[in-house]
């Protein structure tokens, strides 16, 4: 599983407040939380990352509240990966269940650049960045059947069926 | 061979086999537990697998506490919708509006030492106070969990923390809380349980230890567990009338680490914007404006919050605004009879019982652009609690009801 696209780069520490506000929560709706993703730090973001981008962020991504709607949230607002150096455990298992890909990669930040073009093997966890390989974590196992159905919905229909 | 942790028991009794730490497993779970704001989101993705069924609905907990009582029409609706589902799967634990706060009636009522519980809300470590292995899952999750009785985790590493002593003067389990959260930072605990012994049981009451393990998923740790010990036994016999089965770690158990804290050592914390590991000792804020106070949710919305919280405003009158919110019908109607409600009242408190209020940004005291709020819930992410221009500082109460008497963020110890 290969995913592209240019990067938009975030610090440490991006809770699930500033991802998806609370009073947007009453609704699962993919577009309507789409376009207020990370609204707080900036209202534009979805119309930047809808032609599909690549998320880079530093420690404990999505941290915080276990609102799915986080990770449906950044889906549907055009973020096809996130690459970070940590995640926070629920954040990592909701973008898992939405089909979402999460990458950890110790010093993401300080090895790709806001706006590069990226590469990134979801199963072997590498990324590919100019002329540079970084070598992350990849998804393996059960959460890699999961994330190949597109998330826990399609995955649990499809294991009942069997 | 050395001895087994708490969540190495936990864990091995679950899921039926010896675990060691990073391992992927499956385990059974003891309690799926859900609230108004996520609970129609699990139900969601229940319909879309076409699978609305639940494993044991004796073992799944449902409380209304985000949108309670319903705010708006769209509130009203997720709760309307719940309802049928309870009605419909005959879920008897089921706490409408008049009930209390999720977590807190998980530990009044349901959790026990040595059980996995899971619920779609991030505080679900909450029930760790009890030394219940407790963790919050996102809808999907849970989902998945309620129908299969069953959950896949990674085996977290564990680490050892020691109370000692006595605590200092109006020092409770928020300033515990923030002070491993100023020491070791929000990512520390990524991937490892924490297991709390207090030497001193008694003086670290069940109160203090809901606010540290709530706090946990601010720590982001996996878990935070408080080994069970007379305290425990003497809590459970007091709400639910019988003594649990303790389970506790062997004496041998190796720690990946282990840290002590001395309680009589310790100052009173705030965590001041944007971060909650961005702590300070309360005197390096004093002086700060405050708009409004907020005393209450599951992580500080206790009896002996409001203990605290009476006995600083009593006989004086509020210079913010000051909204109080006892977590469940027992915590009310305890504070009620100890004469607190009275108290808060008269000082010029809002007073209601059992919803999660401003905590989140929802609804009961949404902060305004520029405000400034002195709140005991557990997170001053921006925005969360209304406005993204506005500030909140998190503390423990008494640091909370001496802001709201002198209408600046002040030290408990300076006035009372």
């Amino acid at each position: 599983m290969i995913v592209e696209g240019p990067v938009m780069k975030f610090g440490d520490k991006i809770d699930t407040d500033i991802i998806i506000p609370a009073r947007y929560l009453k609704y699962t709706d993919p577009q309507y939380l789409g376009q207020h993703a990370m609204e707080p730090l900036d209202p534009e973001f979805y119309k930047k990352a809808s032609k599909g981008v690549i998320l880079v962020a530093g420690k404990a991504f999505g941290m915080g509240s276990s609102r799915e709607q986080a990770a449906i949230a950044l889906k549907a607002a055009g973020v096809k990966a996130i690459i970070a150096e940590s995640f926070a455990r629920i954040f990592f298992r909701n973008a898992i269940n939405n089909g979402l890909p999460v990458i950890v990669l110790p010093n993401a930040t300080k090895e790709i650049n806001d706006g590069e073009y990226v590469k990134v093997n979801v199963e072997t966890g590498e990324v590919i960045v100019g002329n540079k390989v970084l070598k992350g974590k990849g998804i393996s196992g059960m959460a890699l059947d999961i994330l190949k159905e597109g998330g826990l919905i399609e995955y649990l229909k499809k294991v009942s069926v069997k | 061979m050395s001895g087994k942790t708490l969540t190495e028991k936990i864990l091995e009794k679950n899921s039926g086999k010896p675990v060691s730490p990073g391992e992927v497993i499956e385990t059974k779970v003891d309690i799926v537990a859900f609230h108004d704001l996520t609970g129609y989101h699990v139900i969601e993705v229940m319909e879309k697998a076409g699978m609305v069924k639940v494993f044991d609905k004796n073992k799944i907990v449902i409380a209304f506490d985000h949108l309670a009582p319903a705010p708006d029409l769209r509130s009203a609706e997720i709760h309307v919708y719940i309802r049928n589902f309870v009605k419909k799967l005959g879920i008897p634990n089921f706490h409408d509006v008049n009930f209390g706060i999720l977590h807190e009636v998980l530990i009044e009522k349901y959790a026990l030492p040595g059980q996995v519980i899971v619920a779609a809300d991030s505080h679900t470590t909450t029930s760790g106070a009890v030394g219940a292995f407790a963790q919050g899952l996102g809808a999907s999750d849970i989902a998945a969990a309620a129908i299969t009785g069953k959950i896949w985790l990674s085996v977290p590493e564990p680490f050892k923390v020691t109370l000692e002593g006595t605590p200092a003067k109006w020092i409770t389990g928020k300033d515990v809380a923030l002070k491993l959260l100023g020491d070791f930072k929000a990512d520390y605990f990524n991937g490892k349980s924490i297991e709390v012994v207090v030497k001193e049981p008694y003086a670290f009451p069940m109160d203090y230890r809901a606010t540290t393990s709530n706090m946990g998923i601010e720590m982001n740790a996996d878990a935070l567990m408080f080994v069970p010990d007379n305290e425990t036994k003497r809590y459970i016999k007091e709400m639910r009338g019988y003594e649990p089965q303790l389970i506790t770690p062997d004496a041998d158990a190796k720690y990946s680490d282990e840290h002590t804290i001395e309680l009589n050592k310790m100052e009173p914390l705030v965590a001041a914007p944007h971060s909650v590991d961005n702590v300070k000792v309360v005197n390096e804020v004093e002086g700060i404006p405050v708009d409004q106070v907020f005393i209450g949710s599951c992580t500080n919305g206790r009896i002996s919050d409001f203990e605290i919280a009476a006995r600083i405003m009593k006989g004086k009158k509020v210079k913010t605004r000051c909204i109080a919110i006892p977590s469940s019908y027992e915590m009310f109607k305890r504070a009620l009879e100890a004469g607190y409600v009275q108290t808060l009242f008269e000082a010029g408190c809002v007073i209601t019982y059992g919803t999660c209020g401003p905590c989140l940004g929802g609804h009961f005291g949404i902060l305004g652009p520029g405000e400034v709020a002195v709140s005991t819930s557990s997170r001053n992410f921006k925005g969360r609690m209304g406005s993204p221009e506005s500030q909140v500082y998190l503390s423990g109460p008494a640091v909370a009801a001496a802001s709201a008497v002198t209408g600046k963020i002040t030290d408990p110890r300076v006035i009372a």
